[in-house]
């Protein structure tokens, strides 16, 4: 990690595309040097008070000029623009089948949790080319999770899910930084990514005290709070199943209708009255401060996968 | 421009020190009381230099810090507390004042051949709101400082800072009113009191590039203020408007912020170009090439610079369509700037070109100008942004803007019209010297950081991978030889206002209005309402005048 460069390694798919177009604008910067600087360079030699050169008939403008340099910039700029925008699209969508890791900020490290249940900080083992998709949340102000590698960084925000992915290419140990100020020791909140081989990250998975996964944790968490006791078949209280929610567009009491995303589900969780399923009466107590970050994501992740279970559709009114 | 042709004027006969002027009172009082919009000016230099003096004390000492990758001089907080320092005080109490204020001030009234700005009592009152919030961010200071930055992101500025906050931002609420009242006597005064015949393109360009700045200063800073204080309820009161865990939402203070703060990096820049359309003619004896063009760029710049905020927010999650938009208009609102850039370089052709010191600050701020602009471009395209925002990219485009643009524009203004405000001349060999000091030790201060960011090192970081020192170390000594050319003016200058040789009144036998009255100029500008009959630059580079200022 500590050599000297003039570029940062290459690890992603996501690095590729973004060199690319960052050479590019190089070479665009060097001509737009070159178009302003060498004129200036031979006028200031050239014109220099008391050289020779003919000054007659000098020109104080001309639409056609202005109209021409106002032109050509535009066009590169809008070309510049879709490259770009296109590249960011493909960096901001989350793509399908993608190996979750949920992420946790906090003044001043990093908590990550693998869907097996394994837990680290400050640091983030995966397998090379594997598609990576983290979900990330902080529990105090605004940190972002960078890695130059990678070329991707994404802030990360209290009360809020944002996401980041990335596919590796290369093994090896990269830098994870906190690239957003978070106070007296963001500087000290850095870490670092370990890319292996899939045989090694299989190995790595199994060492340390065995834990039980995600999904695990959550359905345990959703008997021992008392999720189970609204939202059973069984319950003596009128609440929706939460079989097959995930993704589904729910309706709202008041006519609108969401899609039950990771953000819809954590908002049903801590702040119930702010959006009522419809047909249902406001009886969910909110969990904000009962339940820690891990904690949430862990139901959320128990309740995704029993959405992808097919059920019936009892309870409903 | 005028009926008397100001190229004529014989510097050597009218070489002398106007006895009767705008500086003839010595009293406290006199300065303390003025409505005089020139003292005004001169009243704002000496604020903004203690607070430029105190901000770059900070930054030194950052980069002092930064020299080892494990830091070790202070603690963490120290350093975070120095770069909100430096980066609050550089921002709202030197540089959106320092051409505005000063030189605008100075100027503006003459350059429009009036005897002051509209509202000469106001003016006043507006430094006097400057002092007044720059006592409140002095005494913050005193009492500890602030550790949130100087963009104060919610919620650690409101609920888990445990510095300074509410005084720091009392201090540049109150600045902020000061900058309103500036900005709206600057769009008066350019519409109320502008000399006979004086019609809108026959204005100097210094002056439409203030009247842009005016606009937004009028109506952007209404919203910082308003952003400081809803800061200031839920910090005090915890009135939940930014932190989630009270029903807020951070990313709106963001909107809020960069929907003031981006227009006003404009107000950062404008004015520098505006000095540099003045200082490219009256060098190289030529009217500016495109007249119209660069007018009309400043206000294209003001305008659409209200659209372009969520570019600072690429990677805040924010929408990715409103990513777009906002990327696409940042590639827009480019144009205009590269439309002056090649202007001023088309001026140049057919030009007899004098290597004054200011024409070398104008140079010099073409150079650092499209090297800060086009890593915009960088900035401004989506997915490389995603790499490379928060990082020390940042910090070396903004530093390229802010200080290889508009602080080189400034410098390059005040040698141009220090014979005018003092009625002196400054050493033409030292101000050369100085201009190329900062030009080779700002490079060399700021270049290598362009790499680093691209390398990954994010900004406000005090420790940091040993593979990132060499380029600290290559900035840190930038830094020193920048420090060098930033105090010899401030030495020649305070030398020349006492011993300078005598300016007369036109030395650059400028045809600016604002060169046709003695220097320094009478309390009341002008002994009789100048009457322009034509264009400005009125300069032919056919005709050989000497403007060596040594061979005075
Ligand atoms: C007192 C009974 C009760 C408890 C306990 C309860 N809920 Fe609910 N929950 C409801 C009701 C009633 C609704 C529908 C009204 C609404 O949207 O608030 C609901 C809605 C939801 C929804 C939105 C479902 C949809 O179809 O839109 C989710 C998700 C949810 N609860 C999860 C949980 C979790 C996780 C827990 C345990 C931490 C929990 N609930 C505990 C009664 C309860
Ligand atoms: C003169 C030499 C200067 C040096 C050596 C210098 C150096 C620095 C350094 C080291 C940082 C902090 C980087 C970080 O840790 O994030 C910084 C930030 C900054 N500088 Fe400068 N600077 C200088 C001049 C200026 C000037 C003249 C201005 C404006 C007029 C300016 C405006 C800023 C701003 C706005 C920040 C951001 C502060 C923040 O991140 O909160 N600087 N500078
Ligand atoms: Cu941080
Ligand atoms: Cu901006």
């Amino acid at each position: 990690m500590d050599q000297f460069h003039l570029f940062p390694p290459q690890a992603s798919t996501s690095a590729q595309e973004v060199d690319h177009l960052y050479f590019t604008l190089i070479l665009i910067s060097l001509f737009f040097i070159t178009v302003v600087f060498l004129p200036i360079l031979y006028f200031c030699i050239k014109y220099r008070r008391g050289s020779a050169a003919d000054r007659s008939n000098p020109l104080n403008g001309s639409n056609l000029i202005e109209v021409g340099w106002t032109t050509l910039p535009t066009l590169m700029g809008l070309a510049l623009f879709g490259w770009g925008a296109v590249d960011y699209f493909r960096i901001e969508r989350k793509p399908a089948n993608a190996l979750q890791v949920q992420v946790v900020g906090k003044q001043w490290m990093w908590k990550v949790q693998h869907a097996e249940g394994k837990q680290e900080i400050n640091e983030l083992h995966i397998p090379v080319d594997r598609t990576i998709a983290l979900t990330l949340t902080s529990q105090d102000v605004i940190h972002s999770f960078f890695v130059p590698a990678f070329r991707v960084k994404q802030d990360v925000v209290p009360g809020k899910y944002t996401s980041e992915w990335f596919k590796p290419t290369r093994p090896g140990e990269y830098h994870i930084f906190c690239s957003q100020y978070c106070g007296t020791q963001h500087a000290k909140m850095i870490g670092r990514v370990v890319v292996m081989q899939p045989e090694a990250y299989a190995r790595w998975l199994q060492t340390g005290e065995q834990t039980e996964s995600i999904v695990r944790s959550g359905e345990r968490l959703f008997y021992d709070r008392g999720c189970s006791g609204c939202h059973s078949p069984n319950s003596k209280f009128h609440a929706p199943l939460l079989q097959g929610l995930y993704r589904k567009p729910v309706p709202l009491a008041d006519g609108t209708m969401v899609t039950a995303d990771d953000q819809y589900l954590r908002d049903s969780i801590l702040q119930p009255a702010k959006q009522i399923s419809a047909g249902y009466d406001n009886i969910m107590p909110s969990f904000s401060g009962h339940l820690t970050e891990e904690e949430i994501m862990q139901l959320i992740a128990y309740v995704k996968s029993i959405g992808r279970e097919e059920s019936p559709d009892q309870g409903k009114p | 421009m005028n009926a008397r042709v100001a190229t004529e004027i014989d510097i050597r006969t009218e070489g002398e020190f106007a006895r009767e002027s705008y500086l003839s009172e010595h009293t406290v009082r006199s300065w303390l009381l003025t409505t005089d919009h020139k003292r005004i000016g001169i009243l704002y230099l000496f604020t903004i230099l203690i607070f430029f003096a105190i901000a770059s004390v900070a930054a030194a000492m950052m980069r002092i810090e930064l020299l080892h990758p494990t830091g070790g001089l202070m603690t963490s907080e120290t350093y975070n507390k120095l770069f909100t320092i430096h980066g609050t005080l550089m921002v709202w109490f030197f540089l959106i004042p320092s051409i505005p204020a000063v030189l605008g001030n100075f100027v503006l009234p003459m350059m429009i051949g009036a005897r002051d700005v509209a509202f000469p009592k106001l003016n006043l009152t507006s430094w006097y709101l400057f002092v007044f919030g720059g006592a409140f961010a002095t005494w913050s200071l005193i009492r500890g400082g602030v550790d949130t930055g100087w963009t104060f992101y919610t919620p650690y500025s409101t609920t888990y800072a445990n510095s300074h906050v509410i005084s720091m931002a009392a201090g540049v609420f109150i600045a902020g009113f000061s900058t309103i009242i500036t900005g709206m006597n600057f769009i008066v005064t350019t519409h109320k009191m502008r000399a006979p015949g004086l019609t809108w393109f026959r204005l100097p360009l210094f002056v439409w590039s203030l009247y842009a700045t005016s606009l937004i200063m009028v109506l952007a800073t209404p919203v910082l203020a308003m952003t400081l204080g809803l800061i200031s309820l839920e910090r005090i009161w915890g009135v939940g408007i930014f932190d989630p865990n009270l029903g807020g939402d951070p990313i709106l203070f963001q909107h809020m912020f960069w929907f003031y703060s981006h227009p006003a990096v404009y107000i950062m820049i404008l004015p520098g170009m505006g000095v540099v359309s003045e200082l490219i003619p009256c060098f190289s004896r030529k009217p500016i090439f495109g007249y119209p063009w660069v007018g009309c760029a400043s206000m294209a710049i003001a305008i659409l610079g209200f659209l372009v905020w969520g570019h600072h927010m690429f990677v805040s999650s924010q929408s990715v369509y409103a990513g777009m938009i906002f990327s696409v208009l940042s590639f827009l609102v480019a144009v205009p700037s590269g439309v002056k850039v090649f202007n001023w370089t088309a001026t140049l052709h057919k030009g007899s070109i004098h290597f004054t010191t200011p024409m070398l600050y104008a140079l010099g701020f073409i150079g650092l100008f499209v090297i800060g602009g086009l890593t915009g471009l960088f900035l401004a395209a989506l997915s490389v942004d995603v790499h490379v925002h928060d990082t020390y990219f940042i910090i070396a485009h903004f530093h390229y803007i802010m200080v290889g643009g508009m602080v080189t524009g400034f410098m390059g203004g005040l040698h141009y019209w220090w014979p005018k405000i003092t009625g002196r001349l400054y050493p033409e060999i030292w101000g050369k010297l100085a201009a190329l000091t900062t030009f080779l030790g700002f490079n060399l201060t700021f270049f290598p950081l362009f790499i680093l960011g691209y390398l990954g090192q994010p900004r406000r970081y005090h420790v940091y991978p040993p593979e990132f020192q060499i380029f600290h170390v290559l900035s840190t000594a930038g830094a020193s030889i920048l420090g060098v050319g930033y105090v010899m003016p401030l030495i020649y200058f305070i030398w020349s206002a006492k011993h300078g040789r005598a300016a007369g009144p036109n030395p650059w036998r400028a045809t600016g209005l604002e060169w046709q009255t003695s220097s320094p100029p009478p309390k009341h500008n002008f002994k009789e309402t100048p009457v322009v009959t034509g264009k400005p630059y009125d300069y032919s580079a056919e005709k050989d005048v000497d403007l060596d200022l040594a061979n005075l």
